[in-house]
């Protein structure tokens, strides 16, 4: 565009704005009504500038045990994200580099795991984990969200397998690796970038979960949105409290999401392109 | 030869996850099968007898499972065009050149609200569409509007919140779609015509349709899926004017404890949403 006359960007500038408003306007409402007392955060019409309190935190933290759910949600999206590599890597390795009978069906069928509504798996999952005695264990939900999980890394760690050339395994076959050996040290380091974005993703979908989390846990193993739910019980809802709650269980996952913005936007937009 | 291994080291990769999925996934699913061919009441356990294909008759028969449904497609067909023209028009935006630092601000800000936990985002609708205290009334000018307890702004109002989350995701793969077109033919294109609207649907429009054809098969699905938001906006309501298919099954079954009629509803949604994924892979991806 170098050397046309430039009109004004004073349009663009202004679009630009506006949506940068509206995506972080509501996340600006959020924390300052978590720092509004009851009193002030039922104002009619809603106060912009008050004393700000961080009463409701500490009350949900430490008097509601909004704390403890918060390590059970990074419990159980860790170890979910964590089993989900393990399993879904050499899966996807498999399927990238060798050729068997039924490949493409046992691919899809992965794949399409992703387009099941949860809760037609939340109904049998309740009744058999309460024959089991698995309600309210963290081993229940670790297990279920596989079935989110497992499709998503499959289905980016093939992609990225598939773009690791041919040629270093053919070499290292010739030096007499093993396939697990090519597989952990020839491909997998070049697949990082690919393993980081489905980890990243498990863990973001992990972490958001409701319906399983407010189905199948009560207490001990009880998720943060699933708390986040219970304090909209009856009238005369404690709204800072809930506003406080919902900043701490969105804030770490922002931040990461705007720390790995790059390779998020990359997985989000991956086969949308091709 | 390439790809010539043994069945055993081919078990040996794929088959725990295989394994892994079956038992989380298939297991469940035949469960389902079988409750959903039972009296299968939570309170009424003692009398789980076998009825055979009855659920799935009341269900195919209930108007209450039609409308949820229904409503559930007018909320894609309602939701999917608006964050298609706003995405679409953001993406432009994004693409035009120039305001580099301020379009980074805008891209990273993109990405918030498709992160944000969907349960947070009804909470935060509960607060700010509030009928008395809401910040939504009040930026209309102390409109006094009541949205949730409505059932057409209840409506509108998960409409605004779908569009709200999930425009950004429709805008960041159409940006990815724009920077594929070779930039020397836009550039040539561009002193065609002045029309932007030729420019688009002649020469940019074509790298777009495959991240369209994504974003379709994903909305659908995740609208179908619909659960944590609404819940705690709305729980359907007022009345059922917010019931999608997920929150009705989820009402019957836990609710309404009768988990053999929320099954047989369940596996017809899963029937349903097979077999517009099959559509949808037949129409659009005929070559693979």
């Amino acid at each position: 565009m170098a050397g046309r006359p430039r009109k004004p960007l004073w349009g663009q500038a202004a679009v630009l704005i506006a949506i940068l408003l509206l995506c972080v306007f509501p996340f600006y409402w959020m924390v300052t009504t978590s720092l509004k007392t009851h009193i002030v955060a039922l104002e009619a019409p809603p106060a912009w500038l008050f004393e700000p309190t961080i009463e409701n935190y500490r009350e949900a933290l430490f008097e509601d045990g909004v704390f403890k759910t918060l390590a059970n949600s990074l419990i159980i999206a860790v170890c979910t994200t964590a089993l989900a590599l393990a399993l879904g890597v050499p899966a996807a390795f498999a399927l990238a580099r060798f050729e068997f009978r039924g490949k493409r069906d046992l691919w899809f069928w992965f794949i399409t795991n992703r387009m099941v509504s949860p809760i037609v798996l939340a109904l049998p999952f309740f009744l058999i984990a309460r024959n089991l005695g698995l309600l309210d264990k963290h081993i229940t939900l670790i297990l279920i969200y596989l079935t989110f999980n497992l499709p998503i890394v499959i289905w980016i760690v093939t992609d990225q397998f598939r773009g690791v050339p041919y040629d270093l395994d053919e070499a290292a076959r010739l030096e007499g690796a093993s396939q697990f050996r090519i597989m952990r040290s020839i491909c997998l380091p070049l697949a990082m970038p690919g393993v980081a974005v489905s980890a990243i993703f498990a863990f973001i979908f992990s972490w958001n979960e409701l319906m399983f989390g407010l189905i199948l846990t009560r207490n001990d193993a009880k998720t943060a949105p699933a708390m986040a739910v219970s304090f909209m019980e009856g009238y005369n809802l404690p709204y800072g409290k809930i506003m406080a709650t919902s900043t701490l269980i969105v804030v770490p996952v922002l931040i990461f999401a705007l720390l790995a913005s790059k390779q998020l936007v990359r997985g989000l937009t991956m086969g949308a392109v091709k | 030869m390439r790809g010539k291994v043994s069945r055993k080291t081919i078990f040996a990769f794929i088959g725990p996850a295989v394994i892994g999925l079956a038992l989380v996934g298939i297991a469940p699913l035949a469960y389902a099968i079988w409750t959903s061919l039972h009296f299968f009441n939570l309170t009424k356990l003692r009398k789980v007898k076998f009825i055979g294909l009855d659920n799935y008759g009341s269900v195919l028969s209930d108007p209450v499972f039609w409308e949820a449904m229904g409503r559930t497609f007018f909320l894609l067909g309602t939701a999917l065009p608006l964050q298609i023209a706003f995405g679409l028009c953001i993406s432009l935006v994004l693409h035009q050149p120039g305001l580099s630092l301020l379009k980074s601000l805008t891209r990273l800000s993109l990405v918030l609200p498709m992160a944000t936990t969907y349960a947070v985002v009804g909470l935060l609708g509960q607060v700010m569409f509030n009928q008395k205290f809401g910040v939504v009334n009040q930026l209309l000018g102390g409109a006094g509007i009541n949205w949730i307890g409505d059932p057409t702004n209840a409506f509108a109002m998960i409409i605004f919140w779908d569009v709200w989350q999930w425009t950004p995701f429709v805008a960041l793969v159409l940006l990815a779609g724009l920077t594929m077109v070779p930039g020397e033919v836009e550039e040539a294109a561009r002193l065609e015509t002045k029309k932007k609207w030729i420019v688009l649907r002649h020469v940019q429009l074509p790298f777009l349709v495959p991240g369209l054809v994504a974003i379709l098969i994903l909305r659908t699905a995740d609208t179908l899926k619909l659960f944590d938001m609404v819940f705690t906006l709305t729980r359907g309501g007022p009345g059922a004017s917010t019931e999608f298919i997920s929150l009705m099954i989820q009402r019957v079954g836990f609710r309404g404890f009768d988990q053999g009629l929320a099954s047989a509803q369940a596996i017809i949604l899963l029937i349903i949403t097979i077999v517009l994924a099959q559509v949808y892979i037949r129409v659009f991806y005929k070559e693979v």
